[in-house]
């Protein structure tokens, strides 16, 4: 048996169901390597006793006969859910000493299949970021680094911690959100896979809201199977969240390895990018050929909207954030900034609880929803949303699935971030359009960068149709056979 | 679209977010930058485009008006930074 750290999920899951290791056994193992790469600050809060005591829990059940879809498997939660008894962060100095009374849907879900909490992820704060350089916890760090240069790389954000846990070994697998990347950037800068399901797929009650008509949880895991089996676990409707969809969830495992053949894959000519490595270029094009080889047809697509995602997106996003954390005000929880006067109170207590990033968006927010620039930039916006989606319903009527890189870089250096902010939005570039269309789309490791950094390609799919995209997801992961690993992990 | 300093503070009023004379300058900078940016959506035609307001077409449901949660006032308690009596406590706004 390899070492427990580095099995997948299915991989621990068969042993677990065979009698060969016990969750405690594999939950130990687990903690003892969270606490050995303490370094990357992948995690903001560890909950070792509330692990174990979970993972005695589900051995007991499983002796009793019972497993759910995770039983016993140990994951890192990325400190914007909503943990009971358990302090919540969002990365941000503004929620300091909160802790939640109340479980949030897609905790509580995986939960009660069986899934044993290691901690909480660290990200950047309120989700805003493509590096987690924003948090208040400090940066978490990527455990790839390139050949020949030990300098120290983003692990990519917001949800940089579940990614660098995922890759570096200190969890099985983790939770993640995406408002416009915030899943399958880090993914592919760190080696793994990564899944933003369909808006609606999950709950969003009890996750920290950044914007809501843009939020959706989801996996980070080691392969794509594993991606499959933690979405069944963490999806399913939800009535305490009115976006939630009513529909079955799938068994999204079922058919993962049907394969591809007789499918059409789109190429949108859109995503050719100018500044784009050629390196990642040649990867997309050799994912195109895996995908042919295994018997699919690649259709050249148009997707003509798709360079104005990234500005809608900057109108939007910041519009529901900036109403979103109107909530933290100093009063119902978290920081207080003492004052004499209230709104003086709201105004320090603001301005020293949120961070640079948190404060440019909530401003931008403010200005295009203030009176006489609602219509101009919001509603603008709105309606180039409304195009960009039906780019893709187009896209549907001709392919099944669509492929794209990833990311248009693979992780930068911590000590050398883009320059501006409008340099570091540009991160997600070709994962933002996804969420404006609310569609599913993974991220899966391919490759490697001529100095030794992990690649990811983008597979996106039709609403609710996860289960093609993870089967393409699969043909590309068979085909790419990365097996590449951060060194020492 | 430049945005200026006094701008900038009053959208920082807005948002109820103090700021100083230095980082007004800094946003000021920082934000016509994003703006500038973004008016590139006056090239898209909208024209007869309705806005889209939902990621995906689900009609929103509706429920029972009936309490379903509640009586819960000791724990958000505990959260508060100030809490007497049942209340959340905040500085003085009547004299």
């Amino acid at each position: 048996m390899s070492e427990p750290t580095d099995l997948t999920i299915a991989e621990a899951r068969d042993l677990l169901a065979a009698g060969e290791l016990s969750s405690r056994e594999l939950t130990e193992a687990q903690i003892g390597a969270m606490e050995a790469g303490r370094g990357l600050n992948a995690y903001i809060t560890e909950t070792p006793e509330i692990a174990l005591d979970m993972a005695e829990a589900s051995d007991r059940r499983r002796s009793g006969g019972e497993a759910g879809k995770l039983e016993g498997i140990p994951v890192a939660i990325k400190d914007l859910f909503c943990t009971r008894g358990v302090p919540t962060t969002a990365g941000s100095r503004i929620l300091d000493g909160f802790v939640p009374f109340y479980e949030s849907t897609v905790t509580a879900n995986m939960f009660a299949e069986g899934a044993v909490m290691l901690g909480k992820t660290n990200l950047d704060e309120f989700a805003m970021g493509s590096a987690n350089l924003t948090s208040y916890y400090g940066a978490a760090i990527n455990p790839w680094r390139a050949r020949g240069d030990d300098r120290e790389r983003v692990p990519g954000g917001s949800s940089g911690g579940s990614a660098s846990a995922v890759a570096g070994r200190m969890a099985l697998g983790a939770t993640g959100t995406d408002t416009g990347g915030s899943i399958r950037q880090p993914a592919a800068f760190c080696g793994v896979v990564g899944l933003k399901p369909t808006y609606g797929r999950c709950s969003r009650w009890g996750v920290v809201a950044f914007a809501s008509s843009l939020d959706q949880a989801g996996p980070m895991a080691r392969s794509v199977r594993d991606a499959a089996i933690m979405l069944g676990a963490m999806a399913g409707h939800d009535p305490r969240d009115s976006t939630s969809a009513d529909m079955p969830v799938p068994d999204f495992e079922e058919d993962i390895d049907a394969g591809v053949k007789g499918m059409r894959i789109g190429i949108p000519r859109e995503y050719r990018v100018d500044g784009v490595p050629g390196e990642i270029e040649a990867l997309w094009r050799r994912g195109v050929r895996w995908l042919e080889e295994q018997g699919a047809a690649a259709v050249e697509i148009g997707l003509p909207h798709t360079k104005y995602a990234l500005p809608a997106y900057y109108v939007v996003a910041p519009a529901e954030a900036s109403s979103n954390l109107a909530r933290y005000d100093g009063v119902k929880y978290g920081l207080r900034v003492e004052s004499d006067d209230l709104t003086a109170m709201y105004e320090q207590t603001r301005a020293q609880g949120f961070g640079a990033e948190v404060k440019r968006r909530v401003l931008i927010g403010a200005y295009v929803l203030s009176a006489g620039y609602y219509d101009a930039y919001y509603l603008k916006a709105q309606k180039v949303r409304a195009r960009i989606a039906d780019d893709f319903r187009e896209a549907w009527r001709t392919v099944d699935a669509i492929l794209t890189p990833a990311t248009p870089s693979a992780a930068f250096r911590a000590d050398d971030p883009p320059a501006d902010p409008v340099a570091m939005y540009l991160n997600d570039i070709f994962t933002v359009p996804v969420n404006l269309a609310g569609l599913p789309g993974l991220s899966v490791p391919a490759g490697l960068t001529h100095d030794g950094l992990p690649l990811g390609l983008q597979v996106v799919g039709k609403a609710f149709d996860e289960a093609t995209v993870l089967r393409v997801g699969r043909a590309i992961e068979a085909a790419a056979g990365f097996d590449a690993r951060p060194a020492g992990r | 679209m430049s945005l200026d300093e006094a701008t900038v503070a009053r959208i920082a009023r807005l948002a109820r977010i103090a700021t100083t004379d230095e980082e007004r300058e800094r946003l000021a900078g920082e934000l016509s930058g994003i703006l500038d940016w973004v008016e590139q959506l006056g090239d898209v035609d909208t024209e007869s485009v309705e806005p889209m307001t939902g990621a995906i077409e689900m009609p929103l449901k509706s429920r029972e008006d009936t309490v379903t949660d509640g009586g819960v006032a000791e724990d958000i308690a505990r959260n508060a930074p100030r809490y007497a009596q049942g209340f959340l406590v905040v500085p003085k706004t009547v004299e």
